[in-house]
Formats: structure tokens, C-alpha cells, sequence
């Protein structure tokens, strides 16, 4: 029998996955699977940028889903952050590594809703394609902009720029070739691009935790910069990487927690001892049903955040909390239970589960906490109640 | 109103829930006509055959006439009788001739026959098939002699869905018969049972020779389990047709609770209702998420996990009611057997959070839940069962 076409549930309903998503999610995992290997993951993790600059290029120029939510007239192909968060889930399960968090989490978003000029529409489609790093350097650590803790200041000599300061921990910020930088004026904050080889920008990487993850600490001397964003536009740009942000890494929390549950449920069918496999001890089966669980939850969490954020069903910013606080905590409670359940093994450098607890941890710590967004969630719900 | 030949979709079902509350005004026709008239126009059960309370139209259609029936004032047909058409219907369509489906159905419909299902034992809990209620066949009847516990309705019941035991001889989900048993039948005793609210919901129900006619047995003899299994995916399919409000059920007696007293407003009690709350949200998306899986045809594995999550969170909602409170939250008004079903009064909260320790433990344990997660979601191998392939009557119990 043929489903009825007549159900309430049309392609605009939340949570209606289309045939589309489907097959791009389909498309996302065959080329991870085939391209991403394990071994490709740890190449990354002992290179200098702590990413393959060509498998960026391939995701961006072969596959073409870097610019998924991207609108059209700015050159991406406008089909919505449902979709891109889609493409997000399936690499943060392969632990793709790349530019993730500062191109494609912070600075295509905050471009993409750019008045148009040149110098937006040149940075966006280099970086789309994966041929151009960016990073963000902006106040963002507690999950919105901060305008009052910007760490750079700028001064203008007609249309000459020059930026000042310390920015640290900015995602990214060593392999960038161009950063946007938020920096203060006496009206406000303002967005400017700073070429990475720049005279008197001085980039510290630092040695992360999660070695595919890297930040850096920028040291900025009357550096040269070009604006992307007046006064009038930076912030609400910035916000909106803060939003993007949360919820395409919501996503990819759920894809890493995903496929650590995968693991774990098949280390547990075939790990014996006592003479069974241990799954079939309830000890170990209602933690892996706990795992399910949650998981489940933080995957309504995150794809409400991208419909909300894509068709404004919901409060943009409660939505991307939301997305946020179920998501940071449900990957590292389900990456540290899969170690958990793994035994030994899952405290070896040559299993993989330690990379997938260093994500949840690099994932959380970046764009707020989960703590800091159950905060933004008690101040939008609670206070106000 | 409809060929035979081609069911109607389900505008045509939703024009027809109009045209009969349109006939039938909920606020003026008394409920068992205005269910009546929705049984006789099959829209009870679409997917039902016409002249059994259906049409023989999608399944899927049954929310969007429920809608009609509900916007126009009528009951969500479901409290009606709620064990009737969670469980029972199905079963008698299933399984009984049409002329007796019929007589059956009509009356359950529009709530003049209440039923009640005499499933669980006091021996007989998680373990349902090890249930030890026996049948045994004397010519054209049976005579039952058991215990049934945790039966709600009992007393107000006609009707009762039975599994007994019919075969004590081969493993015990091979040895189960379904019967549909007549309330006032000689030999049965209900008693109320008291919950720790001090309220009696449930019974207990005494069978002691209690003749049933072979022709109230529902399918097979030894296919009891797998009839009382028939219907047990109904439940999980009939998720309603929209998810409640955001801020709505259970948490929004806690939102309630806080709002209505900042003398005990502290940071402690903010981030605990907080991460309620987030709770809480996630649960309606993720039930959000499994009504659009299903509303498609692919049902998702989310509505395995919906009342699991649901049950615990609703316990952890009203023991931070009850912290709240402070040493109010140790009062409570009545411990009346008749206390109203509707928890309201000057302790409803108390009361709430006393009831919320059955919903770990009703339709399936929050353990049990688990297994069927681990087992049937996820695949593990399933433990160890010293039961299995056993002979009923050689397991211990």
C-alpha cells in the first residue's frame, strides 16, 4: 500500500526530512566513508594545520556542499541550514577534518548576511569553494556577540584601516588565509579582513586537546585591513554566526554522538566475556539505551534549531540554546559512556573513541558551553516567566 | 457517501467528520448518540471495514477526523473508552466473525460497554507471559480459575480482554488463549486495589470457575500471544495528530509553581527548573519528530524512547515541585479512595508527585523499556533467559 499523500505532514513541516535530504545525507556518508578514512582523520591530526587543505577543496569544489544555506545571489545554492546541517551530522561522524568551526560555522554565516560588496561576495565564493581559509575573530565564547570584550580596536585613515590588539582562541585562526576581525570604534564595533601574511599580525598556535581543532592567539600591530562590515551591519553579523554556528555544531555533536552509540552497540554484540557478549548484561545494554536516548533527543534539538533558523518557526536565538545545550552535553556524556563501555580499549591512543571525546570537548568549548546556553535559556524562558 | 470500490482520502473522511457534528451538535446530543452516529458513519476506526465503525480508508486519516470531532466540542473518542479503542477494537476486528465484530463494537464506541483488560498477575508483571491464570476446556466452554491485578475500570466494565493459560505444558508464550469474557459472569470478584495515593483506580479482579463459551475466544487456542501482541503496535502508531504546546503538560506545573512564589526563588532552584525545562522541550520535539516519522510511513525509532523519557521526566518535574514547596511539599490533603481522578485541590502537586512514581512502572518498566531499546532498537543479543524454551509449568515462579 502507498503511504497517503493527504497526511498533515507536508515538505515545510519541521522534522519532514525530503527525499532531497535524503539523498544528500546518503551522497555526505559515501564520501566520507570513501574518502575519510580513520587514517585521513589522524594524517590531520599530525599536520600543521591540523586539516588536508585538498580534501577542504574536494568538499567545497567536487562535492559543493559548503554553501548549502548559503543564498543564491551570494553564490551559494540557497537550499537551507536544514540541509547544511544535514552535510554537518555526516562529517562530524567521519570527524572530517577542516576549517569547520572558522569558515564554515562562523565566517560564511556572518558573510552571508552582509549588505552586498565586492570584497563579501570575492571572500565568499574563495571560500565556498574551499580554496580560502577563513576564521572569525570575534567575543563569542559565551555563545552570543560580546561587543563590550572585543579584543581589537581599530583606527581609520580615510579608507585605510588599521587594526590593534590580542585576539586568543580564535577557531581556526592560524590556517586562515583571511581573518575577519570584530574590532571596536568609538561607534561600535566593525568587521574587517585581515590577510593572514598581513605585516604585523603575529599568529601563536596553540597546542589543543582535540588535535583537529586547532586556535590561535592573534597579535595585531597597526595591521593593514580592508572593511567587510560598518557599524551598522558587524554585530548582527556576528550574531548570526553565534546562531549558524550553534546549530550547525549542534549537528555535528550529533553526528560524532551517532556513530560513538554505533560503536559501542557493536563492540557490545561482539566483546565476549563470562561467556556472552557483554550487551546482553543489562549493566551494559541500558547505558547504550541511555546513549540512545539521548542522542535521539539532542537530534530534535538540533534540527529544530536549523528549521527555525531556516523557516523562523521558532525564537532564533532560544532555538540555537536549545540546539546547543542538549547537543554539547549529549556528546560528551555519549563519547565518555562509549569509552566507558569499551573497557581498555577505549582508553588506547589506536582506538578511536578518545578522538570523538576530544571533538565533544573542542565542540563544547567553542561558541559557549553547554552551561552558558542552559544560562541563555534560563534568561529567554525562566526569568522571564 | 462512498463506493466500495474506492475508500475515500482524507479530505473526504474529514468532509464526512463535519457533515455528522454537523447533524449531531456535541454540545447538544448525548454522548452515546453523537458516538453512535460516529461509529454508524465509520469514522471510529477509518481503516476499519465499513459497517464495522470504518470506511476502510488510511489509517492516517483518523487524526484529521478526530480534529473535527474535537474542534466542533466533542471527546477525543479515546476517553470514551479508553482500554475499547486502545486495544480492544482491533483485536475484535481482527480476530472475531463480522456479525459478532458488530454486536461488539457498536456499544464500545459509544462508551455503553466499558472494557477492561485482565492481562496482568500479581506473578505475572514484566514476565506478562508467565502469566498463571489457567482455562481449561470443559466441551463447549472454558473454566477459568486465577488472579488478574492492575485492571482499571473493572467495576464499571461489561466486557474484559483475557489471557489465561491453556497450556501449561509447552513454553509459555506458546501456551496463552484470548478471550473476551463478560463482566457480570458468575465467579468474578473485583476488588479494589488502594495506591499510595489512597486512591483505588485499579482493581484486582478473582476468577474462580468462571465458564467462558468457546465462541469468546479469539483466535486459536495457544495463539494468545501473538493476538494480544496484534494490537500492542496500535498504541505505538496511534500517536496523536499534533504535539502539545511548548511550556504545556507536566513542566508547566513547575513553571506554574515558580511563578507563583518568588519567596523561593534561588539560583540553585533557576538552573534546576532550567535544565527541566530543556528536558522537557526536547522530549516535545523529539515526540514532534516521531508524529511527522510515522505521518510519513517510516515510522523512527523516537516513539520507543517518547515514553520512557516522558515518565521520567514527569517524575523529576514534581520532585523539584515538592523541594519547592518546601515543607508544604510533605502535606497532603486526602488520602480518600474517592478522591476525584482530576488531581486539583490545595495538594494537587503533592498528590502528582505521588502518582508519577507509577508512570516508570505502567505499560512496560522504565527496565524493562530499556531492554526493548537495547533488544529491538539497537540489536544487542538479548541476556539470558532461564525460561526459554522450557515448559511453562517446569520454570520456577
Amino acid at each position: 500500500m502507498t503511504q497517503s499523500p493527504t497526511t498533515e505532514a507536508t515538505e515545510a513541516t519541521e522534522f519532514a526530512f525530503s527525499d532531497d535530504l535524503v539523498e544528500l545525507r546518503q551522497m555526505v556518508r559515501e564520501f566520507c566513508a570513501e574518502v575519510v578514512p580513520e587514517e585521513v582523520v589522524r594524517a590531520a591530526m599530525e599536520s600543521d594545520l591540523g586539516h588536508d587543505p585538498a580534501l577542504w577543496r574536494r568538499l567545497g569544489s567536487e562535492l559543493g556542499v559548503l554553501g548549502l544555506a548559503v543564498p543564491e545571489e551570494l553564490g551559494g545554492d540557497g537550499i537551507g541550514l536544514v540541509a547544511q546541517a544535514v552535510v554537518l551530522e555526516e562529517m562530524g561522524a567521519a570527524l572530517v577534518p577542516g576549517p569547520v568551526v572558522g569558515t564554515l560555522a562562523l565566517a560564511v554565516p556572518a558573510l552571508s548576511v552582509l549588505p552586498h560588496s565586492a570584497l563579501a561576495a570575492e571572500l565568499l565564493g574563495s571560500a565556498l569553494t574551499g580554496t580560502t581559509v577563513l576564521a572569525l575573530a570575534a567575543p563569542l565564547g559565551s555563545g552570543t556577540f560580546e561587543s563590550d570584550a572585543l579584543g581589537a580596536s581599530t583606527t581609520r585613515d580615510g579608507e585605510a584601516w588599521t587594526v590593534h590588539g590580542v585576539v586568543d582562541h580564535v577557531p581556526d585562526g592560524a590556517a586562515a588565509d583571511v581573518l575577519l576581525v570584530a574590532a571596536r570604534t568609538a561607534d561600535g564595533a566593525v568587521l574587517l579582513a585581515v590577510d593572514g601574511d598581513a605585516p604585523g599580525l603575529s599568529r601563536t598556535a596553540h597546542s589543543t586537546m582535540d588535535l583537529t581543532r586547532r586556535q590561535a592567539r592573534l597579535d595585531l600591530v597597526d595591521v593593514p585591513a580592508r572593511l567587510v562590515a560598518d557599524v551598522d551591519a558587524a554585530a548582527g553579523a556576528c550574531e548570526q554566526a553565534a546562531r549558524v554556528g550553534a546549530v550547525l555544531l549542534a549537528a555535528e555533536q550529533v553526528g560524532g554522538a551517532q556513530r560513538m552509540l554505533d560503536r559501542t552497540v557493536e563492540h557490545a554484540s561482539t566483546r565476549l566475556q563470562f561467556g556472552q557478549a557483554i550487551g546482553a548484561f543489562q549493566a551494559v545494554k541500558h547505558k547504550c539505551a541511555d546513549m540512545f536516548m539521548a542522542v535521539e533527543q539532542a537530534r530534535s534539538a538540533a534540527y529544530h534549531g536549523a528549521w527555525a533558523l531556516q523557516d523562523g518557526t521558532d525564537d532564533p536565538r532560544l532555538a540555537a540554546s536549545l540546539a546547543r545545550a542538549v547537543a554539547s552535553e549529549t556528546y560528551f556524556r555519549v563519547a565518555a559512556t562509549a569509552i566507558q563501555l569499551h573497557g581498555g580499549l577505549g582508553f588506547t591512543w589506536e582506538y578511536p573513541a578518545h578522538l570523538y571525546l576530544k571533538r565533544a570537548v573542542s565542540d563544547a568549548a567553542v561558541l559557549g558551553a553547554a552551561d552558558d546556553h542552559v544560562e541563555q535559556v534560563a534568561r529567554q524562558v525562566i526569568d522571564g516567566a | 457517501m462512498t463506493t466500495a470500490e474506492t475508500p475515500p482520502d482524507a479530505g473526504a473522511v474529514e468532509a464526512l467528520a463535519r457533515e455528522v457534528v454537523a447533524a449531531h451538535p456535541p454540545a447538544t446530543t448525548p454522548l452515546t448518540d453523537l458516538m453512535g452516529a460516529w461509529y454508524d458513519a465509520g469514522l471510529a476506526w477509518v481503516h476499519f471495514p465499513p459497517g464495522l465503525g470504518g470506511l476502510g480508508a488510511e489509517r492516517s486519516a483518523q487524526p484529521r477526523a478526530n480534529r473535527v470531532l474535537r474542534e466542533a466540542g466533542g471527546p477525543e473518542p479515546r476517553t470514551v473508552n479508553t482500554i475499547g479503542y486502545g486495544i480492544v477494537a482491533g483485536t475484535i476486528c481482527r480476530f472475531t466473525p463480522p456479525e459478532t465484530a458488530a454486536r461488539l463494537l457498536r456499544p464500545l464506541a459509544t462508551g455503553e460497554e466499558l472494557w477492561c483488560q485482565l492481562f496482568s498477575e500479581p506473578g505475572a508483571g514484566s514476565d506478562l507471559a508467565g502469566l498463571a491464570t489457567r482455562a481449561v476446556r470443559d466441551g463447549d466452554e472454558w473454566v477459568v480459575n486465577g488472579q488478574k491485578v492492575w485492571t482499571s475500570l473493572a467495576h464499571k466494565s461489561a466486557w474484559g480482554v483475557l489471557l489465561a493459560r491453556t497450556d501449561p505444558d509447552v513454553p509459555k508464550h506458546k501456551g496463552l488463549t484470548y478471550f473476551v469474557v463478560r463482566m457480570d459472569s458468575p465467579g468474578i470478584e473485583v476488588r479494589p486495589l488502594r495506591q499510595i495515593t489512597g486512591r483505588a483506580s485499579f482493581n484486582e479482579v478473582f476468577l474462580d470457575d468462571v465458564r467462558i463459551p468457546d465462541s469468546q475466544r479469539l483466535g486459536d487456542v495457544g495463539a494468545g500471544w501473538f493476538v494480544a501482541n496484534s494490537t500492542l503496535g496500535d498504541e505505538r502508531t496511534s500517536l496523536g495528530d499534533r504535539v502539545p504546546a511548548r511550556g504545556s503538560g507536566t513542566i508547566a506545573d513547575a513553571i506554574d509553581l515558580w511563578r507563583a512564589r518568588p519567596d523561593r526563588h534561588t539560583p540553585v532552584r533557576r538552573e534546576r527548573l532550567t535544565r527541566l525545562w530543556i528536558r522537557a522541550e526536547a522530549h516535545r520535539l523529539t515526540a514532534d519528530r516521531a508524529r511527522v516519522s510515522a505521518a510519513r510511513g517510516t515510522p523512527g525509532p523516537e516513539s520507543a524512547i517518547t515514553k520512557l523519557v516522558g515518565s521520567e521526566l514527569n517524575q523529576a518535574v514534581y520532585e523539584f515541585c515538592i523541594d519547592l514547596l518546601g515543607a508544604e511539599g510533605a502535606l497532603v490533603d486526602t488520602y480518600s479512595p474517592d478522591a476525584p481522578d482530576d488531581v486539583s485541590g490545595p495538594t494537587a502537586l503533592q498528590r502528582k508527585f505521588l502518582r508519577s512514581r507509577a508512570t516508570t512502572l505502567e505499560g512496560g518498566t522504565s527496565e524493562i523499556m530499556r531492554n526493548v531499546i537495547g533488544e529491538r532498537v539497537l540489536k544487542l543479543p538479548q541476556e539470558v533467559r532461564n525460561d526459554k524454551g522450557k515448559p511453562w509449568k517446569d520454570v520456577p515462579r
